[in-house]
């Protein structure tokens, strides 16, 4: 018997993801697209940016407004489901993404941006990021990633460095952090691209990227966090912390593999991209096969 | 006309109850003795062009459901009680931002894995109090093949007139038996369908929504830009009012009376023989049928033993054991458990009557016997024939 979902047969031709026409779109359309303009988060706060970020790439997309859902998770990066004006679903902790596959297999019509945290997405909600990865159902998780949690007031989280110091590592983190994105690829993610609230615009081309690219993609958004990360770790002002990711940031193409990696370094830009069947297209695909079979 | 009598499992008639009421979403994670809901669903929603996912977990199931939901498809999940623990949490979700779905516990020896193939009814408590905070919830509970059906379709029209998690109490025993059933044809069920907003997305001002006007919820990807949110939020707009103690008390209030407000209309319950009972027994799933069997016993040897049995569990059926404590002198509540729900009955019945108790938690169904030992014990005086 064959198998049911073949991935040479369903390959497309590879979609234009690595470079999608984006552009810095003025406040006044960013605000249309805004629920309110107020927010709650810490003066120097990066999660504004990231948001801004995904707003200029739906803009840029000419995307229609209202099929997209955007499906959040708890803490400061989950705001954006209360900030932003498309459909949202402000999910329980950790949970988004697995909301955001139930959305999509239901009606694959809808555009779904599923906007996480760094401990909503791979610590509390990190089985499920693994398993939609697996799937590639066509969501795009979009990561803003801080190192700490913010909303509870500043504890270590699977992205915090080593060493670092927050109100949960006093002395120093002994836990290795996480790498993200490559977390995803291994999973299965068909997309995957990181960008960082610093260099603007190639955030907004990754995340768009992440929109045109059919399958399951994931995109993170380095973030900083000056009230509780860089106060306890020596990076006084929210400039400085920008600053520390303008150093640490490598475009992809020139990233030497083999050197250290995330505290002192990390790449930038899409790191990996490949065409594999999407989940809904195969389920369709199966459906199809099994009432053509029952007559 | 209903369809041809045949033998029907209890979880196939669940699985055919959801797709009768027009269920084209199910996500679950297989576990015993639920499974074969999910092994029928896999097979049939393709077919009638639904959608069958295995979720990673049961977190996820439950997740999965909600987004389906939202995405306005009729979605259920199936479990057993380690499952319906971890679905707690999505439930509550469920109950806040009121999505309508339906989650089918197939109830098994616990606590923890406990035991996995035999029935139980240990969760009776957790389906009413099972998440934390305060909301209502509605909860079936079926005692035959049949009645997994039916009130798997009940429980749909539920969800969606009251926007609210509905849970169908099934049980180990239910589960894997088979009956020979003529099921309803479609054309013999009443279906609530997915209602629609009728209102204009840029004019929210006069929606209201109280016990009287449960107001539909838009699907995610239409004009209306729906925000759902497990905060606290504001009835009128849905936007998050963490900050307002007015918000949360007019929200609390409200997730528990658009269901207790309407108890009549919700609450179902079978009562046999009870126009001159002395005695009652309250039973309810599997053990009921153990009920019937030995009031059917007892009314054949002239003493007065009547049957209340609840196919609602939560809301609890609080007017009919009212009338049944005004009426009787003892009620026997036999269950599969140590007494959950006979403390709910001992509260309704507030000393009116004697409450009597009789509880099992080693996965074995009470039998008609030992509920005839407890009849006998309360009819002391009568000259029995037998036993």
């Amino acid at each position: 018997m064959t198998a049911l979902v073949d991935e040479q047969a369903l390959e497309r031709p590879p979609d234009d993801c690595r470079s999608p026409k984006v552009a810095g779109h003025p406040t006044s359309a960013i605000r249309r697209y805004l629920r309110s303009p107020k927010t709650i988060w810490c003066p120097g706060c990066s999660n504004g940016i990231a948001m801004r970020a995904v707003v200029d790439a739906v803009l840029s997309l000419q995307l229609d407004h209202d099929k997209i859902a955007v499906v959040a998770g708890i803490g400061c990066a989950g705001r954006v489901a209360q900030y932003l004006d498309f459909s949202t679903v402000h999910t329980p902790h950790g949970r988004a993404l697995a909301v955001a596959t139930g959305a999509k297999a239901a009606d694959p019509s809808l555009t779904l941006l599923v906007v996480m945290g760094d401990g909503d997405c791979v610590a509390i909600g990190g089985n499920h990021l693994i398993h939609a990865a697996r799937r590639n159902i066509d969501l795009t998780a979009i990561v803003f990633n801080n190192s700490i949690y913010g909303m509870t007031g500043g504890q270590m989280s699977p992205t915090t460095f080593p060493g670092d110091r927050s109100t949960t590592s006093v002395w120093g983190n002994v836990e290795p952090a996480f790498d993200t994105c490559e977390l995803a690829h291994a999973a299965g993610a068909t997309y995957v691209a990181r960008g960082t609230s610093y260099s603007y615009m190639k955030l907004v081309q990754a995340i768009a990227g992440g929109i045109v690219h059919r399958g399951f993609s994931f995109v993170e958004a380095m973030t900083s966090c000056p009230t509780y990360y860089g106060r306890q770790n020596d990076v006084p002002t929210a400039a400085a912390m920008l600053e520390v990711q303008k150093a640490r940031a490598v475009p992809v193409d020139k990233f030497d593999r083999d050197g250290p990696r995330l505290r002192d370094r990390y790449p930038v830009g899409v790191l990996h991209h490949v065409e594999r069947a999407e989940y809904t297209s195969a389920y369709e695909e199966v459906r199809r096969r099994a009432q053509d079979r029952s007559g | 006309m209903p369809q041809p009598r045949r033998l029907v499992q209890g979880n196939e008639a669940v699985a055919e109850g959801a797709i009768a009421a027009g269920a084209r979403f199910f996500a679950s994670y297989p576990i015993t003795p639920s499974t074969e809901i999910a092994e029928v669903l896999a097979r049939r929603l393709p077919l009638a062009g639904g959608h069958f996912l295995q979720m990673e977990d049961e977190i996820a199931s439950m997740a999965a459901v909600i987004g389906a939901s939202l995405a306005g498809v009729k979605a259920l999940t199936a479990t057993s009680g380690p499952g319906f623990s971890l679905m707690q949490e999505n439930i509550g979700f469920a109950a806040m931002a009121q999505i309508p779905c339906v989650v089918v516990d197939v109830m098994r020896g616990g606590p923890s894995t406990g035991l996995p193939t035999e029935p139980s009814q240990g969760d009776v408590m957790q389906a009413r109090w099972g998440t934390h905070g305060e909301h209502s919830i509605i909860a079936l509970v079926p005692s035959s093949v049949l009645e997994c059906y039916t009130l798997t379709i009940a429980a749909f029209n539920l969800a969606e007139r009251f926007r609210t998690p509905v849970v169908v109490l099934s049980d180990a025993c239910l589960a894997h038996m088979r009956e020979a059933v003529a099921l309803p044809a479609d054309d013999e069920i009443e279906i609530v369908p997915r209602a629609e907003p009728d209102w204009d997305p840029d004019d929210v001002r006069f929606l209201v929504p109280s016990p009287d006007n449960i107001v539909p919820l838009p699907s995610l990807g239409s004009r209306h830009r729906t925000h759902v949110t497990g905060l606290v939020y504001r009835l009128t707009s849905g936007a998050a009012e963490t900050g307002d103690a007015r918000v949360a008390q007019t929200l609390g209030r409200y997730l528990r009376e658009k269901i207790y407000h309407h108890r009549d209309e919700i609450v179902l319950v079978e009562e046999t023989e009870m126009e001159d009972a002395e005695v009652a027994i309250f039973a309810y799933g599997s053990i009921a049928r153990s009920a019937r069997a030995a009031m059917k016993w007892a009314r054949a040897q002239g003493v007065k033993v009547g049957l209340v049995r609840p196919l609602t569990l939560w809301p609890f059926p609080t007017a009919a054991v009212d009338q049944m404590a005004e009426q009787v002198r003892t009620v026997i509540v036999p269950e599969m458990n140590l007494g959950q729900m006979s403390w709910e009955v001992r509260a309704a019945v507030a000393g009116r009557a004697e409450v009597v108790d009789h509880g099992r938690v080693d996965g074995k169904l009470i039998r008609p016997e030992e509920i005839q030992e407890l009849i006998r014990r309360e009819f002391h005086y009568h000259r029995w024939e037998t036993l």
